[in-house]
């Protein structure tokens, strides 16, 4: 073995990194052009980074939409979607905003005007049959101006033994969504849940009030700007604040 | 009483922070919204027609108006408040009942009286961390909490076929035990608001025995942090397949004498047949799950058609029954304790069996797993000392990765995912979003009890009551987890 | 000097306090405000294993009215703080509160806009648990060492006399810093009416 060899890759190994759209160049330009997700070494985001790490930019592209085909029965499940949904004149694009597989779960990110007509094809449609609406949940993002506040449904079909996602995106000026009570009744709950943690408000909602709150409970206390709400836990001599006010980490 | 501080000025809506402080609705003018404190009777136009808000000390006011409302008034229609501090309650649920004589008109559930916001506190911790908070949700079945939890974690990390099988069978281990603890914790209060306090200890006494094992194996009792992501914190100590052999042993004995003591006794058949009908159609509509919806006669259980852990390759069945009623849904819950003592035994000869040398509970990826390999020494609980050694002495790298596993968390690529147990309240669901960071974006928890107290006012409405008690008993909630 | 000297044992002399004190720690009946985790672990002290009837304190009062201690026992979330002051007052003096777990006694880990950082914020406690859940032995420890406290409490004047001596010693005992250090120095005011569990005298914790 010579010297010349010891550091370089044999004859015979493919030269795929010689490529012109894999040299550092063209590939740093792409990577440049992606969005920074993160900044920072170990994620400080406060002036508690003593690392000298805080220059570093991380940049990873966000799944934001996924492209058929999705995989496993997903393909299957968004063509019935889209014959249901055809069948009274929509479009799947007019409802379906755009569609996410991810990690081995659909989502369909649905407009909001559109949700009871989805909704109610997802339990009358035979081919879909999902019976069970396990309720809404909130999401909130003040990061995404126009789209702060997202509900999330998830339904399960036992017909079918399937599993799929809604997601609504609303904006924080305007926080309505379409109530699913008169379509999945269990959704009673979860929706006044929803109001009251996020200040979705659902329209058509037989009653929506406070449910984990007291009723004069001012705020929506889950929101990313509402605070944890702690007090300084005293010792003798000092005290530690609470969880959202102390230094971070991470 | 009330913590006061200033809030930060949010964006549109209502968010600061002056909870006790009377005023103004929240902004958003939602119908039936916020309303400011002790106002009754607001009319509020929503489509059940006026709103009434019941916070205290207006309890003539409601009376009044429900007197106002009843078809001819002053014929005694009363309006009963079950408040949340009740020996009846399964914990601290309130119920407001309209009542015509003994019969039940309208009920209106109320809770929240138990809001802890574990959700929002999660989002301040890393996602180990988390396990701790979430594990006291619903604390009559800890470990389901923290499993759902986990799988939804692992999801994201997308490192669910790389648990390694020793820890998966333990996790199956511990949950079918913590299926019969909880619903012996059911079980036993069922019968003391029955009236019958027999029920309530002999239920008791054998919850004791599954009480020991989870302490010998977790080391507590309940709320034990003990499913972690990618894996279990500890092994199981030594000497603990004799105790649950032994535990196995007796326990056919104790569900015989428990069943020797309800299943024929003609007065708990009086108060629970027919009891709390809830049919297949009514299970569907509202979205019941669990023992109730198996009750109801349809056989669905995540176990089997959604399988997690390796549940597909363990025997057992799922129990069923079509009586739709309060009576069956206890056979089903009874005939899941003797199921799950089967699982137990098939738990017990995998570990017990011929295993690998190096058989870990924990991931052995060492930028997720972790990393302390607790074990008990003879100074209780810690990391093992030859973990120590290896941090200490021979590996910088294991070093770093342990600080930082611990201070930091290990990071979750964005995403969310929703992974479902089926626990022994129905199906319990997590839905965890992650923006990429060591702490969850979001967790919520979809759980059973939240979700079936809405059909109180389906079994309830018409019956007496009397029948009540069974209702709630028959759903089996635990207020923990229907208020978070 | 008469026949009541001659019998042994000052049978004939003992104090109504001592007294008092006796029956009340041998009957309390508690109305248990179970609430979260610990109610569980206050329904198994209540089982076979650990036999809470052994002080006759199985049966529960749900009434508050005839109840003479409440165990606090769990979380108190914003929205159950009424409802507990409410129950606390319907009681009957005399009467004691536990506060089991670390949540009733500080907020425990939930350090947020939800929980009421302490029962004490509400009512006085006399025995704090801490706990997460408390074991049912440390339930019944705190259960006898309030026993103890019940049998050794004074009544009427002597009970202000010990209320304010206490007061006293913990204000001295205590690394005061600023403005409290005045506070100590003045005399504190006696007050006429001592509640039956006065705030200050209840600050004894539990092991």
């Amino acid at each position: 073995m010579s010297d010349a060899s010891a550091g370089t890759p044999g004859a015979g190994e493919p030269r795929e990194e010689q490529e012109s759209a894999n040299l550092p160049a063209v590939a740093g330009q792409e990577r440049l052009a992606e969005r920074v997700v993160r900044t920072g070494m170990f994620g400080t985001r406060t002036t508690g980074d003593t690392s000298g790490y805080g220059g570093l930019r991380v940049r990873r592209p966000p799944v934001i939409s996924s492209q058929p085909p999705y995989g496993s029965y997903f393909d299957e499940l968004a063509g019935q979607v889209a014959a249901a949904l055809q069948a009274d004149g929509t479009s799947f694009a007019d409802a379906v905003e755009h569609v996410v597989a991810d990690r081995g779960e659909l989502t369909f990110h649905v407009r909001r005007e559109r949700l009871p007509q989805v909704a109610a094809k997802l339990r009358d449609d035979p081919a879909l049959a999902f019976e069970i609406c396990t309720g809404v949940s909130g999401v909130h993002y003040p990061d995404d101006p126009g789209r702060e506040l997202h509900a999330v449904y998830h339904f399960l079909s036992i017909t079918h033994n399937r599993r799929l996602r809604l997601e609504v995106s609303v904006p924080d000026a305007d926080p309505h969504i379409p109530s699913l009570t008169g379509i999945y009744p269990g959704c009673d709950w979860h929706e006044r849940e929803t109001w009251d943690f996020f200040g979705i408000i659902f329209d058509g909602h037989p009653a929506l009030t406070r449910i984990q709150m007291p009723d004069d409970w001012k705020g929506h206390p889950q929101r990313k700007d509402y605070p944890l709400g702690g007090i300084p836990v005293e010792y003798r001599g000092t005290k530690v604040p609470s969880p959202d006010q102390r230094r971070s980490y991470a | 009483m009330t913590t006061t501080h200033e809030g930060h000025a949010g964006t549109a809506g209502d968010t600061t922070v002056n909870p006790g402080d009377p005023g103004e609705a929240a902004a958003g003018g939602a119908r039936g919204g916020a309303a400011p404190p002790r106002a009754t009777g607001l009319d509020d136009g929503t489509a059940e027609g006026r709103v009434y808000t019941v916070s205290g000390e207006d309890w003539d006011q409601v009376v009044a108006a429900a007197d106002e409302m009843a078809d001819s008034p002053g014929t005694g229609h009363l309006v009963v408040n079950m408040g949340p501090q009740h020996p009846s309650t399964h914990g601290v649920l309130r119920l407001i009942l309209t009542l015509d004589g003994e019969t039940v008109t309208e009920i209106r559930v109320s809770i929240g009286y138990l809001h802890t916001g574990i959700e929002k506190n999660m989002e301040y911790r890393t996602w180990t961390q988390g396990v701790t908070f979430c594990t006291r949700a619903d604390y009559l079945m800890p470990i389901f909490n923290e499993m759902a939890y986990c799988l939804a974690v692992e999801k994201l990390l997308g490192i669910e076929d790389k648990i390694p099988e020793r820890a998966q069978i333990i996790r199956v281990l511990m949950m079918e035990l913590n299926r019969i603890s909880s619903h012996l914790g059911g079980l036993g209060p069922f019968g003391m608001e029955l009236g019958a306090t027999t029920i309530f200890l002999q239920g008791l006494r054998f919850r004791e025995r599954v009480l020991d094992l989870f302490e010998l194996i977790t080391g507590l009792r309940m709320n034990h942090a003990y499913i972690r992501p990618g894996g279990v914190a500890q092994d199981l100590p030594p000497g603990a397949i004799g105790k649950i052999r032994e535990f196995l042993r007796q326990a056919p004995r104790l569900v015989r004498d428990l069943r020797k003591l309800i299943d024929a006794n003609p007065v708990f058949i009086a108060r629970t047949k027919g009891i709390a009908y809830l049919d297949l159609q009514g299970c569907i509509t509202l979205g019941v799950t669990g023992p109730m919806l198996r009750s109801a006669g349809l056989p669905w259980d995540l176990r089997k058609s959604q399988p997690y852990c390796g549940y597909e390759t363990y025997e057992f069945d799922v129990p069923t029954v079509d009586t739709c009623d309060t009576y069956g849904r206890y056979m089903v819950r009874m005939d899941e304790i003797e199921e799950s003592l089967k699982i137990i035994d098939q738990c017990l000869g995998r570990l017990s069996g011929k295993r690998p040398a190096d058989d870990p509970v924990m991931i052995p990826d060492a930028k997720i797993g972790w990393p302390a390999k607790l074990s008990l020494g003879p100074d209780g609980l810690g990391p093992a000392p030859e973990h120590i050694a290896h941090i200490m002495g021979q590996s910088m790298e294991a070093l770093i990765h342990h600080f930082k596993l611990v201070t930091e968390g290990f990071r979750v690529p964005p995403g969310q995912a929703y992974a479902a147990v089926e626990s022994p309240k129905g199906e319990l669901g997590c839905h965890a979003v992650s923006d990429g960071g060591t702490r969850p974006y979001r967790a919520h928890f979809r759980d059973p009890s939240f979700h079936h107290l809405q059909a109180m006012a389906a079994l309830c409405e018409g019956g007496m009551i009397a029948d009540v008690i069974p209702a709630i008993a028959s759903i089996d909630p635990v207020i923990g987890g229907v208020d978070r | 000097m008469g026949l009541e000297e001659k019998i042994p044992s000052g049978i004939m002399l003992t104090t109504v306090e001592k007294v008092a004190g006796w029956a009340r720690a041998r009957s309390v009946w508690p109305a248990t405000f179970g609430l979260a985790c610990c109610a569980i672990e206050m329904m198994q002290t209540g089982g076979p294993r650990h036999d809470l009837a052994r002080f006759g304190m199985e049966r529960a009062s749900n009434t508050p009215r005839q109840a003479d201690l409440m165990i606090v026992a769990g979380r108190v979330s914003q929205k159950m703080a009424p409802v507990l002051r409410q129950i606390y007052d319907q009681m009957a003096e005399p009467k004691w509160v536990i506060s089991m777990g670390v949540c009733a006694s500080s907020g425990g880990m939930f350090n947020n806009y939800a929980i009421v950082q302490g029962v004490d914020h509400i009512v006085p406690v006399d025995i704090y648990l801490p706990g997460c859940p408390p074991r049912p032995e440390m339930l019944m420890d705190a259960i006898v060492k309030l026993h103890d406290k019940i049998e050794n409490s004074k009544l009427g004047v002597h009970r202000e006399k010990e209320i304010e001596a206490l007061e006293q010693a913990r204000l001295r005992r205590l690394p005061l810093r600023g403005a409290l250090r005045q506070v100590a120095a003045a005399p504190a005011p006696a007050g006429p009416d001592a509640p039956a569990v006065p705030a200050t005298a209840g600050r004894e914790a539990s092991q």
